[in-house]
């Protein structure tokens, strides 16, 4: 068991107003799942991704991963886990523009402390698997949207996370090299990681094993896919 | 612990890809702190300069050296007070030697007297004029702090003799005897043949003002029988430890009250004078120095942490996607702080070397124009300058780093 959420909600004020991100959401995601997340726009589906990955806390219900209650961490508990068990994948890949590939991917490894040798052994690792072991030295603006992508999924994966969390990881690519990003993850998923992927294309939902679909921050429906 | 060795070697990474990213930006941001450095180090500079070339100067003066004399080293008010003051004479000087031998474990040496005139000076065609001339016994030689460098000093019988011999500065050698020795040659001093018997080692200038090198030590009667009785006497006594120049003092004062046979309640007929004075006349000025200086560093010191603050706040903005980003990989709050912090003081640091290299490259050119000035650049100085420019860098970039450490990873992430 990785995660188990029970009753989550997410409130935000907006003056006056309260928006319900999140209404009573309820989940179970055990290891070595492949799970995608869809819905609506507005739905909430980054709200319960930011959830799941730490960044946020929620406003009522239990949050339990790996058995432990993140309500009750302290942010350096909360950057730990962040650090050591989840490896993020943005839409726009959210790299460093002044530095390279390199160094792009070696970031949790500073941030686990690790040293420059073991960093940098890891991180060309970490870019081999993903296909870029020619361009570690090449910065942000000088590979392609893929090979952006593909270095952030390094970075992702350079500190063995328990679950590799993506928000419409292919949004910002065009569609054959969105297949190719989602082979890519198919072939984590086979090598045993656990893979949750937010997107609203049915053609990305596919690659995965199960479907969770949001509608105005309930879940509407939970089941493998057809 | 590692970890934060290894967040503190990423901070100083992006701090300076920061800095070169944008260069203009960092160099005018840093133009505050440059100046007040410039103005702290050069101040600095300029008291220790002073310090030394007074301390140089008052050396010659003799640091265990009190002058008695009819005026005091400072500007009176009331003069009507000093000038019926009965003069020093010779039986002065010997009656207090009579007084410092009979008092056990005195603190004074000898007493010696010396007469002072400016004169002209003449051998063969040369003459030169604004010559100091000391007529003295043979104890001057034991305080003195310049030493004969050619010949000898005059004895005590040719002093009370008064025989026509002197001892030449060495300015004065060199100029009535270019490229040949004055030993054992004659000069004219107001008509009267002195033969040369000794010649001074090299001293220097006081305070710039005057050259010690540019005097005449002779025999007191010689020098006396000329004058007529008008040349100025003054005792010059010698203190046994300078470390209890203030005692000494005081048995002074009281052994000249008995030679005059003051009676008690009367005011002192006599100063009694000592390099001191010189230094407490030159304290307002190094505190004006340090002053101007302290004002002038604290403005701009202020003015740059103003703008190292609105630098870094720019640059948290600027960065606040990549905050979250970095949060989002298992940045910890502490990791952020220090991040904009080392940016900031980084800013800093390099303004403060910058000012510095400034100074020293000012104090350098100084230094090779105008030889005679004592330049002091300390390294003390440049420990103060680089502890000024880090907590400069501490207090200015504080406030954005901790509001950078403190976003919420969401907020940041979302923000454009
Ligand atoms: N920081 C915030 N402040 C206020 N409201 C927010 C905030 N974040 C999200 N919301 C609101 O919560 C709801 C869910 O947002 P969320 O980003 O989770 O949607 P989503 O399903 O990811 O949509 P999309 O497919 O467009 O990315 C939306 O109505 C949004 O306006
Ligand atoms: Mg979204």
């Amino acid at each position: 068991m990785v995660i188990r959420i029970e009753g989550v909600t997410k409130l935000y004020r907006m003056g006056a107003e309260t928006i319900h991100a999140l209404r009573g959401v309820n989940l179970e995601i055990r290891r070595n799942e492949y799970l995608a997340i869809m819905g609506p726009s507005g739905s909430g589906k980054s709200t319960l991704m930011n959830m799941l990955g730490c960044l946020d806390t929620p406003s009522a219900g239990r949050y339990d991963f790996n058995g432990k209650d993140v309500a009750r961490m302290v942010d350096d508990e909360l950057a730990e886990i962040r650090n050591r068990e989840i490896g993020f994948v943005f839409q726009t890949f959210n790299l460093l523009p002044r530095s390279d590939a390199l160094h792009n991917v070696e970031l949790p490894l500073i941030y686990a402390g690790l040293s420059p040798a073991v960093r940098r052994e890891r991180a060309l690792v970490a870019l081999r698997n993903v296909g870029l072991g020619d361009r570690i030295h090449h910065k942000p603006n000088e590979m392609s949207g893929g090979q952006r992508q593909r270095v952030a999924i390094a970075r992702a994966l350079v500190n063995h996370p328990s679950i590799l969390l993506a928000d419409e990881p292919t949004g910002n690519l065009d569609s054959r090299t969105g297949e190719e990003i989602m082979a890519l993850f198919e072939d984590l998923y086979e090598q045993g990681h656990t893979i949750i992927v937010v997107t609203h294309e049915e053609d990305i939902a596919r690659h995965a094993r199960r479907v969770v679909r949001l509608r105005d921050g309930l879940i509407e429906s939970d089941g493998p896919v057809p | 612990m590692a970890r934060l060795l290894q967040e503190l070697v990423e901070s100083f990474r992006i701090a300076f890809g920061q800095i070169r990213a944008n260069a203009l930006r960092s160099v005018l941001t840093a133009l505050g702190v440059i100046i007040g450095i410039v103005a702290v180090t050069l101040m600095g500079t300029a008291i220790n300069g002073i310090d030394i070339g007074f301390n140089r100067s008052l050396a010659m003066l003799g640091e265990d050296v009190l002058y008695v004399q009819r005026w005091p080293w400072r500007r009176v008010d009331d003069w009507w007070n000093y000038v019926n003051r009965p003069p020093l004479e010779v039986e002065t000087a010997e009656r207090l030697n009579r007084v410092i031998e009979a008092t056990p474990e005195s603190l004074l040496e000898v007493a010696v007297p010396v007469a002072t005139r400016g004169t002209s000076v003449r051998a063969g065609e040369l003459r030169l004029g604004g010559v100091m001339l000391f007529g003295t016994t043979g104890d001057y030689a034991r305080i003195v702090t310049t030493d004969v460098a050619e010949g000898r000093m005059f004895n005590d019988v040719e002093a009370s003799v008064g025989r026509p011999v002197c001892v030449l500065g060495s300015t004065v050698a060199e100029n009535l005897f270019p490229g040949r020795s004055a030993l054992d040659q004659q000069v004219q001093i107001r008509g009267e043949r002195y033969t040369v018997i000794g010649i001074l080692a090299k001293q220097g200038e006081f305070l710039g003002l005057f050259s010690f090198d540019n005097q005449i030590v002779a025999p007191l009667n010689a020098v006396r029988r000329q004058a007529g009785g008008r040349a100025n006497l003054e005792l010059r006594v010698k203190v046994r430890d300078k470390t209890r120049l203030a005692a000494a003092e005081e048995e002074l004062s009281g052994a000249m009250r008995r030679v005059r046979g003051q009676l008690p309640g009367e005011r002192d007929n006599f100063s009694i004078n000592q390099q001191q004075a010189f230094k407490e006349q030159l304290d307002p000025i190094k505190a004006g120095i340090a002053l101007a200086g302290l004002f002038i560093t604290g403005l701009s010191l202020f003015v740059g942490a103003i703008g190292i603050m609105n630098i870094t706040f720019v640059s948290v903005k600027e960065r606040t996607k990549e905050i979250g980003t970095r949060k989002a990989l298992g940045a910890r709050r502490r990791t952020i702080l220090l991040q904009f912090l080392i940016e900031a003081v980084s800013i800093c640091l390099i303004g403060g070397l910058v000012g510095l290299g400034v100074t020293l490259a000012a104090s350098l050119a100084l230094g090779a124009l105008l030889p005679a000035l004592p330049i002091a650049f300390s390294p003390g100085l440049m420990a103060v300058s680089v502890l000024v420019s880090i907590v400069t860098g501490v207090v200015s970039g504080f406030a954005p780093a901790w509001g950078a450490s403190r976003l919420d990873p969401v907020v940041a992430l979302r923000y454009e």
